[in-house]
């Protein structure tokens, strides 16, 4: 079960990501997560959404340069070592995470939520099925 | 023996090739004005009709054209024959803005072949030769030119066009090849090819090879000599003219002989416009007094070049014009480095960039600092910040083969380099010297 991040690329100047953000919202399009990747001169915003095709036609249309890319989203208790279980899980596999970051989930705060990007999100949502952990779909990220 | 296509046109007199520029000059003059409304208004904006030109002393009177005239007047804005008359068009491989297209009557491509003919008549091409003809087949000239010349001067004409190497040397060892013609660099690449594969220079048949299309120095000429066991020429030419074959090398291998009864060719100073005397140096103006569907009348080619009219060994009595030395538009000097915006374009274009770039010069404590901007492309986008550094690794490390320069890269938004008309503006340079 994977989810699909949306990446976008900015310049790294004042106002750039707040432009993005402005088409986002003039066209009601809900965030759920971001995380920033930055150099000095240009940064790329991961996104997760609420409406993948929604977003993704309208930054096209803005003429924002951005690519999709599947995730792993895991819901993890926010608990000592809840990350720790995870991670675990996946070096075992021997999946290596590229990047990976956290947001604080909907309407309950029981779980905070971890964005996973992996060489084969299929390959490490398996391997933590198989070992109890449930990774999010695409209707609960929707729905948070 | 030196060997001439049309050894009466080749070796005429000056007086002879001067009488027939005057007398083709004012017929050329006469046509555009009737025919292309665009060349009569910018005659009419400088006073002129056609009875003030009455030989070639009046052609500096004329109007310039420009490339922009050429891109302004795409498709059909300088056509000077209905298109019933037309049976080819041949177009820049421009990567900016509209490309040019330019038309050819048959007479037109019967000329132009001619010309072709020349050039390989004057590397001692006939028709026993075998002529390999590996430019590029299409809408770009060079294919076209040579194949047509080859065939004119009797040789048996090899239409490998560019790429597929393997099949290149297949054929050039299969058929005997005895002349090739490609650009340098591709020539270049063939040798050492051929050399990985064992092959010493006297078991290639080539014996002469017809490179133009691009700059070339003298090392890069004697390297190809060398490797390949052949004598190597130089060609010139543009599509907006017509194509290779404006003016070529001939045995004394000291300059490009005009094809002086087509092409009338001045040096101009490019600030001012101003005709320079005999032998200055200066940017390359041409005129086309015989092509029909697309003349040409003082084509600005923005080559820096020197014509020389001394008498030549090889018995042409055409002018000779020195490689190209430059620009005239775009050329920067940057650390005493010439560099051509064209090339930092092409480094782009091989890794995967779009021609969407902005090259911006400095001066930062008495050193020149070299910035490229290039837009963004989805092709070259990813999520992660560490391809995307290696990429960019990758283009400051062909930017400093190509130019020998380290250059930085910056990586903006697209559609963020600003555009007038359409074309993006090159270069800015901020450097107060």
């Amino acid at each position: 079960m994977s989810i699909k991040q949306i990446s976008v690329f900015l310049e790294n100047t004042p106002g750039a990501l707040c432009a993005m953000t402005g088409v986002l919202a003039n066209n009601d399009i809900d965030m759920r997560a971001l995380s920033m990747a930055e150099t000095k001169d240009f940064g790329i915003a991961r996104i997760i959404v609420d409406n993948v095709y929604k977003a993704t036609t309208v930054l096209k249309d803005a003429g924002y340069v951005h690519s999709v890319t599947s995730v792993l989203g895991v819901a993890i208790p926010d608990e000592p070592g809840g990350l720790n279980r995870v991670l675990e899980i996946l070096s075992d596999a021997g999946i290596n995470v590229e990047y990976m970051y956290a947001f604080l989930g909907g309407k309950t705060a029981e779980h905070a939520y971890m964005i996973f990007r992996v060489e084969s999100a299929s390959a490490a949502s398996a391997a933590l099925t198989a070992r109890g952990i449930k990774t999010v779909d695409r209707d609960e990220i929707e729905n948070l | 023996m030196e060997r001439y296509y049309q050894p009466e046109i080749e070796t005429a007199s000056r007086e002879q090739i001067r009488a027939w520029q005057d007398e083709r000059l004012v017929k050329q003059v006469r046509h555009v004005w009737d025919n292309v409304p665009y060349y009569r208004r910018k005659m009419e904006a400088k006073g002129l009709t056609p009875d003030d030109i009455r030989s070639v002393d009046d052609l500096h009177k004329l109007p310039f054209t420009t490339k922009d005239d050429l891109r302004k007047g795409y498709p059909y804005g300088l056509l000077a024959k209905p298109l019933a008359d037309c049976v080819r068009i041949q177009s820049t491989s421009g990567t900016t803005g509209k490309r040019v297209v330019a038309f050819y009557t048959q007479h037109d491509i019967d000329l132009w072949e001619d010309c072709c003919a020349r050039a390989i008549t004057a590397v001692g091409g006939t028709r026993e030769d075998v002529c390999q003809v590996s430019y590029g087949y299409g809408l770009f000239t060079g294919g076209p030119g040579l194949n047509g010349g080859s065939h004119k001067v009797g040789c048996l004409t090899v239409p490998t066009s560019s790429g597929n190497t393997e099949r290149q040397i297949m054929f050039i060892q299969d058929l005997n090849a005895t002349i090739l013609c490609c650009t340098p660099s591709y020539a270049s690449y063939l040798a050492e090819s051929m050399k990985e594969m064992g092959l010493t220079p006297d078991q290639i048949p080539l014996k002469a090879g017809i490179f133009g299309a691009e700059a070339w120095s003298e090392e890069m000429r004697h390297d190809i000599e060398t490797s390949l066991g052949i004598k190597a020429y130089d060609i010139y030419g543009l599509t907006e003219l017509s194509g290779p074959g404006v003016s070529f090398e001939c045995s004394a291998q000291s300059g490009m002989h005009v094809n002086e009864d087509h092409f009338i060719p001045e040096i101009i100073d490019p600030e001012t416009g101003e005709v320079l005397p005999a032998g200055s140096k200066g940017e390359l103006v041409f005129t086309s007094i015989t092509k029909e569907a697309f003349p040409l009348l003082r084509y600005r080619t923005r080559d820096i070049c020197m014509l020389n009219y001394e008498p030549c060994s090889c018995g042409r009595t055409h002018v000779k014009m020195c490689k190209p030395m430059g620009r005239s538009d775009d050329m920067l000097i940057i650390r005493g480095v010439n560099v051509f915006p064209s090339q930092i374009e092409t480094v782009l274009l091989n890794h995967g960039y779009s021609a969407n770039y902005q090259i911006v010069v400095d001066r930062v404590k008495s050193t020149d600092t070299l910035d490229v901007q290039v837009e963004m492309t989805p092709e070259m986008f990813t999520d992660k910040l560490g391809e995307i550094h290696h990429r960019q690794k990758e283009l400051v490390e062909g930017l400093r083969s190509m130019l020998g320069l380290t250059a930085k890269v910056t990586l903006v938004a697209p559609k963020s380099i600003v555009r007038s008309e359409g074309k993006a503006v090159r270069v800015i340079d901020k450097r107060k010297i």
